[in-house]
């Protein structure tokens, strides 16, 4: 299922080139140090049938260099950038070789996944201003906002190059947030590794445990019981049940809707409750463990279906607004071939026509027979995107009912303890979670700590597409298109 | 007369300053029980009004004196117009001047004021929301103007408390067509002016949509006190005057201790149901597009014209 090569790094770019025009996409790219010195993994997937493609470089200790892929894959380009930031792993003739994750307080020469990067540095010298593109013009002014906004939402910097209320350019300046968490799980046993996985990025806590658990199970050589992967499938149906209907809300919110808000975040407590029966948990942290699942109790088919009708009468009244249907319509429009170019993930691909699903490319349990359809719009603006989540949600409420069928609760379902020293050592864990497909590569070492945990969160890549949905929509419009994306900036920026 | 006159234009500013706060709380309260909320109270932007004025005040560096000026401004310009409408009474002692010019010109000064605040704080959201004010008030003041001459013609004046009182004699008036699309146009105008949706947003925390919060940003404490209760008493005043303006009854037209007890009763009455209908359509309305908001408000200024027009017709006005 996974195929890993050995290359050579001067056979790189062509190696990439090859799996990039055969329909693969680059899921992850991970920087180790081993004893004899840097070693990069580039991780490209494809599916279905499911493929999983790993190209191994390793480099020259004295001389950390890679080629850049950039001009091959953006989302590569922003990889290498990172990768230089924090292991000084220099891209060679990379386009754009400006900081990424790297906070300008750090200081120069400092790279903190490097293994003598020793503890974090007090602040240093800010290394010049950030490299703001000036938009000159007749009437073009800027409008900065952030990192600390008037509301309850992450940090982030967002500059507008504006003529009259038009936006010409967006910089969305994030990378607020680094916690090291790369850093954190090394050393970790598989167990105290889960925790940090569920608290990557809040909202995701299946996604992020899930996919952590698939690569920990691949590298140990755990085969999961039926059962317990049919809970996991519940519980990731389950978070992507109370994170749509928030954003259902609060896309409502946005355009001053507030009633349709109030109702959706009283549905949304209703499951973050359901939640809390099934796993402990408001945010179904502890469902998914290393090796199984736990459960405490199961959804109720009745109430789930009362629920169901509850969400869509909320989405049949906002999309019956005019008003509202006119602020969705045609706002911010994200087209198919940007989508595809900057390498787009989940609900925002899904709305700019690009039918991507983990669920099917990359199933951890049988998912044909639960009649799983993956919602595709191709209209690429706020409706869109309205529209994708509203739809997912209907086949979500259908997926936690067939996969809670022939399961019991209370249940904990787990594998038999990997022997030690057995399996691969290496694995990887391929997941949508509710805002895309998610990918966390894991080494472990003989003794079954971890030495290396790489999560990527589909943040990542969304991203940047967001200014480039933005180009031409008005000034107003920022929050509601913001809103439609809904970008973690903690998963981003880990 | 005296004492009667002037108890009523000090009793028109002091309900209008004092109840302002609690009509901004009612209109939450009724958004929020709507909403299936509990809400703060309509005590709360008392309360607010408390907190802030106990704060330091703080000006941004760099700000020169239309900052500072601008919030005392606003409230003095409101304080006097509400002084001169007739709210309680058409019959004070500074009636006559009361002139519908006047009213409108010292409505928009408060505007401009504000508008001018905004600019010399040379914050981008300043400059940015003294933009979408100005573009707003370009369309509102011509409107209120014009809705309220559509009133005026069967008076034969731009004397307000002169056209209260012609309504309350004559309230066949009111039911004319030319009365209905005025009280239309106006109302549209109102909540335009008073920033409310489906204009602007008051109740949204998200810097780059506002209108009138972007303003007034970079007030703080007693400043922002200020302005929120000269913003406040702006929506109670033009309420009020869409009250008198359309149903007037109740209004003391002659001098006597009575009538203005029972003005003051059925003033509150009027402007609290007012509110109320506000605060329940803006549950059912959502906010358009800003592009659309100069359509909203080019329609409700046609309505005014149309209102004009009809008056001058069929009243047979020469």
């Amino acid at each position: 299922m996974r195929t890993t090569y050995d290359i050579d790094v001067t056979e790189l770019p062509l190696r990439a080139a090859e799996l990039l025009t055969g329909g693969h996409r680059l899921a992850l790219v991970a920087a180790h140090h081993d004893e004899s010195g840097p070693r990069v993994v580039y991780l490209f997937v494809a599916g279905p049938p499911d493929t999983r493609t790993e190209l191994h470089v390793r480099l020259d200790p004295g001389r950390p260099e890679v080629p850049t892929l950039a001009h091959l894959s953006f989302p590569a380009g922003r990889f290498e950038r990172e990768m230089r930031d924090l292991f000084g792993i220099v891209p060679l003739d990379h386009p754009l070789p400006r900081r990424l994750v790297r906070h300008f307080h750090w200081p120069r020469g400092w790279y903190p996944m490097r293994p003598d990067a020793g503890p974090p540095p007090p602040f240093g010298e800010q290394e010049g201003p950030y490299p703001f593109l000036e938009v000159e013009g007749d009437g073009v002014y800027e409008i900065p906002v952030g990192p600390v906004h008037a509301g309850l939402i992450e940090p982030g910097h967002f500059r507008f190059s504006v003529v009259g209320e038009t936006i010409l350019k967006l910089k969305a300046r994030l990378w607020f947030v680094h916690k090291g968490i790369e850093k954190l799980f090394h050393g970790r046993s598989i167990a105290a590794g889960l925790p940090l996985a569920e608290r990557i990025s809040g909202d995701t806590a299946v996604g992020h445990a899930l996919a952590y658990c698939l690569a920990v199970e691949e590298a140990n050589g755990t085969e999961v019981p039926t059962e317990a992967q049919r809970a996991r499938a519940m519980l990731l149906e389950l978070e992507r049940l109370h994170n749509h209907v928030a954003d259902l809300g609060m896309l409502c919110n946005d355009v001053g809707h507030g009633i349709l808000n109030a109702h959706a975040q009283r549905v949304r407590e209703q499951l973050l409750r359901l939640n809390a029966e099934v796993t402990g948990h408001r945010l179904l942290r502890g469902g998914v463990v290393p090796g199984g699942a736990a459960l405490h109790a199961l959804p109720d088919r009745a109430w789930l279906k009362a629920v169901g009708e509850d969400i869509r009468e909320i989405t049949d009244l906002a999309l019956g607004h005019s008003t509202v249907h006119d602020r969705f319509t045609g706002t911010a429009i994200l087209r198919t071939d940007a989508a595809r170019t900057i390498g787009c993930l989940g609900y925002v691909a899904r709305a700019s026509g690009l039918a991507d699903d983990a669920r099917i490319a990359h199933p951890f349990t049988p998912y044909d027979e639960a009649g799983l359809t993956v919602p595709v719009h191709d209209t690429g603006d706020v409706l869109a995107r309205f529209l994708v989540r509203a739809e997912e949600i209907d086949v979500s409420l259908a997926l936690i009912k067939h996969f809670a069928e022939g399961l019991s609760a209370p249940m904990a379902v787990l594998a038999p303890a990997p022997t030690s020293g057995a399996g691969p050592r290496t694995g990887v864990g391929l997941v949508e979670g509710w805002r895309g497909s998610m990918a966390t590569r894991v080494e472990l070492a003989p003794d079954g700590t971890l030495t290396r945990v790489k999560p990527v969160d589909p943040s990542f890549f969304n991203w940047p597409a967001l200014p480039v949905a933005l180009a031409d929509t008005i000034v107003p419009d920022f929050p509601l298109t913001n809103k439609s994306f809904n970008l973690s900036y903690a998963g981003n920026d880990l | 007369m005296s004492a009667v006159g002037y108890a009523a234009v000090v009793g028109q500013i002091v309900v209008v300053g004092a109840g302002a706060p609690l009509l901004t709380g009612w209109m939450r309260q009724v958004r929020a029980r709507l909403e299936g909320r509990a809400g703060a109270g309509v005590l709360q932007p008392w309360r607010d009004a408390r907190k802030l004025l106990r704060k330091e005040p703080i000006t941004p560096v760099g700000t020169g004196p239309a900052f500072r000026v601008a919030p005392a401004l606003l409230v003095a310009t409101t304080v006097v117009t509400a002084g001169l409408v007739p709210l309680l009474s058409t019959d004070t002692p500074v009636s006559t001047h009361a002139d519908l010019i006047v009213v409108v010109a010292l409505i928009a000064l408060g505007t401009l004021a504000l508008a001018l605040a905004g600019l010399d704080s040379g914050t981008a959201f300043g400059g940015m929301g003294a933009s979408r004010e100005m573009t707003v008030a370009a369309l509102v003041e011509p409107t209120i103007l014009l809705s309220v001459f559509a009133l005026s013609i069967p008076s034969g004046t731009t004397n307000l408390p002169a056209i209260v009182d012609g309504a309350v004699d004559e309230p066949a008036r009111l039911a004319s067509p030319a009365g209905l699309l005025a009280t239309a146009a106006l109302a549209v105008a109102v909540l335009a002016e008073t920033g409310r949706i489906p204009v602007d947003n008051p109740s949204t925390h998200l810097e780059l949509t506002m209108i009138h919060e972007a303003m007034v940003l970079e007030y703080a404490g007693p400043d922002l006190a200020l302005v929120e209760l000269g913003s406040q008493m702006r929506l109670t005043l033009l309420l009020g005057l869409l009250s008198s303006l359309f149903v007037p009854w109740g209004i003391a037209t002659d001098v006597s201790w009575a009538a203005l007890a029972v003005a003051l009763v059925l003033f509150a009455a009027k402007v609290a149901v007012l509110g109320a209908v506000l605060a329940a359509a803006e549950v059912f309305c959502a906010k358009v597009r800003l592009f659309r908001v100069p359509e909203l408000l080019a329609g409700s200024f046609l309505l005014a014209l149309l209102a004009v027009t009809a008056s001058y017709f069929l009243s047979g006005a020469s």
